[in-house]
């Protein structure tokens, strides 16, 4: 497993990273040692309330690090946050949505401008959305505005993304067109870092980060993914499929747990 | 009928009412918006609310309204900031403690004999009395309105529709509240002397809810919001000068008409299109799963 790990192509950079809530007597995450090169993509593992969501804080600058180092490199962090938690009576159409995602390249006082209007159109077009523009956030399917929020961070333009979950609870088309776009971005040279519960999935990503409030374990995933690693990052939520086949956790609770782990 | 449509639009009072409304329509229709958006109706009430000593105070002292609600103002919201770090509480009960009696010491106040202008035109302003420095106090805040408003558009968006990651994004709702609550506060101290202290709210909110109920989008809202405030503007005029009512409160009563209509018009196309198109607002409650949009 690497140990500390810093270089000039990081785009973010942690060692021994802990982060604690105002008020709470333990760390919500600690000992974090890791970091997203251009073109990686990282798996982020760990159950509810296990600290993914307290990490992107930290990595957006919402919470600052109680102890530990972070550096982040150019541009500020795009995130993509779950689509359950989005307003659906907001009255806004897709369009409006990607393009909010140019206000954090704009200082307060400007507006977007015609080149962030193509850019955002351009953007719900990669993500397949191009015809639903117009439409309201709020009527379209949990798989489209997913991607309409992907594409709010595309609009960001930053060169690290933070996906929060992005595959919980979307239609297969979503998913696949989702996966597909991914890999893409990586191949630009973006940097991917996303939230999952998917052990599968982590399998096929470059790297792997396996969190519990502290962290398990951090490298290649044919390397760390094994059975003990994931039993710690799970605890005893690990439930063995018959034969020798993958790996299963139970599957985790995406409703109602607005805060949880925030 | 021309005669009975020209009739009242000879009488300088009614000019300038209808343009002290115009502009408060403009102030009220995009302002409210945002505050009806954001959930804040009650906190704008209660701001108005709180007002009311500060008037009372500066009619007896003979002071200008305007400086009064603004001292009433600054004392309500330190108040409720006050109480509202009363924990066991809840900040909507810590609001309704302070506004009640604030109000009722206002009241006590106003039924005073020594109080001048009375209670009444305190609480529902006196429209027919507006003079063209009103005018021109409005003319000025709607300029101030509009531009800010403009300029932090997509601040304000970004803050409303996605509140818990907008500072990830690249904008704090703290800062951006602040300047609503400021504007709010403001547009009520200006509207104060026409529409006084009740009425007030009925247009900040009332053009806003009516839009929000026929329009899908913020912009077109806007615009709707400040065509209803005129129209209930003209039509509450009109009411007062033909058949000899209270002019704020006929303009009160327009509001609450436009609102009704626009109750039924959304209804009677919801009837139309349910089935096939679900609109945004309520579709939560209503379960997405219905949907039968292809992902």
């Amino acid at each position: 497993m690497p140990g500390p790990v810093t270089s000039e192509a990081s785009l973010v950079a942690c060692n021994r990273l802990a982060a604690r809530y105002p008020g709470a007597d333990a760390p919500a995450i600690s000992s974090i040692t890791f970091a997203v090169e251009r073109g990686q993509r990282v798996a982020l593992l760990g159950p509810n309330g296990g600290g993914k969501s307290t990490l992107f804080r930290v990595l957006t600058d919402e919470l600052a690090p109680s102890s530990g180092e972070l550096e982040v490199g150019v541009g500020h962090p795009a995130l993509v946050p779950q689509s359950e938690r989005s307003r659906l009576d907001y009255p806004v159409s897709a369009l409006d949505v990607a393009l909010m995602g140019s206000v954090s390249r704009l200082p307060w006082w400007r507006r977007p401008s015609r080149a962030d209007r193509q850019l955002a159109r351009e953007s719900l077009r990669r993500v397949g959305l191009e015809a639903e523009a117009n439409t309201t956030f709020g009527e379209l399917s949990g798989g489209q505005r997913q991607r309409v929020l992907v594409a709010r961070a595309l609009v960001q333009d930053s060169p690290l993304l933070l996906l929060d979950e992005p595959f919980a609870g979307i239609d297969a088309p979503s998913a696949e067109l989702l996966a597909q776009l991914f890999d893409q971005l990586a191949a630009e040279g973006r940097g991917l870092l996303m939230a999952t519960h998917d052990i599968e999935q982590a399998r096929s990503w470059d790297l792997v980060l396996c969190c519990n409030r502290v962290q398990i374990a951090f490298g290649d995933p044919s390397q760390v993914l094994t059975r003990e690693v994931i039993e710690r990052t799970y605890g005893a939520s690990l439930i063995p499929l018959p034969g020798d086949g993958p790996l299963a956790i139970t599957p985790p609770h995406h409703h109602d747990h607005a805060g949880e782990d925030r | 009928m021309i005669e009975w449509l020209l009739e009242p639009l000879r009488e300088p009072v009614v000019l300038r009412s209808l343009l002290e409304l115009a502009l408060l329509g403009l102030i009220a229709g995009t302002l409210g918006c945002w505050i009806v958006l954001a959930g804040r109706a009650y906190s704008a009430e209660s701001l108005a609310h709180s007002m009311l000593p500060g008037l009372v105070g500066a009619a007896l002292l003979g002071l200008p309204l305007v400086l009064g609600g603004a001292i009433g103002l600054a004392v309500g919201a330190s108040l409720i900031a006050l109480v509202s770090r009363i924990k066991v509480l809840g900040s909507e009960v810590a609001v309704s403690v302070v506004i009640t009696s604030l109000f009722g010491a206002g009241v006590l106040l106003g039924l005073a004999p020594a109080t001048p202008a009375g209670l009444n035109g305190l609480l529902f302003g006196d429209l027919l009395a507006v003079g063209f420095g009103d005018i021109a106090l409005a003319a000025a805040y709607a300029g101030i309105v509009l531009t800010v408003l403009f300029v932090l558009h997509e601040g304000l968006l970004v803050t409303g529709f996605d509140r818990i990651n907008a500072r990830a994004i690249g904008r704090s709702p703290a800062p951006l509240d602040l300047v609503l609550a400021l504007l709010l506060a403001g547009a009520t101290l200006v509207a104060v002397q026409a529409l006084g202290n009740l009425l007030v709210v009925a247009m900040l909110i009332g053009p806003a809810a009516s839009a929000r109920l026929l329009t899908e989008r913020i912009g077109p809202m806007m615009l709707a919001a400040v065509a209803i405030a005129w129209a209930a503007a003209l039509a509450g005029l009109y009411a007062s000068y033909h058949a000899d009512l209270a002019a704020g409160a006929a303009v009160t009563c327009a509001l609450v008409v436009a609102f009704a209509a626009a109750l039924l018009i959304r209804s009677l196309r919801e009837l139309v299109t349910s089935g096939s198109r679900r609109r945004g607002r309520g579709a939560q409650s209503r379960g997405l799963r219905l949907r039968s949009r292809r992902a």
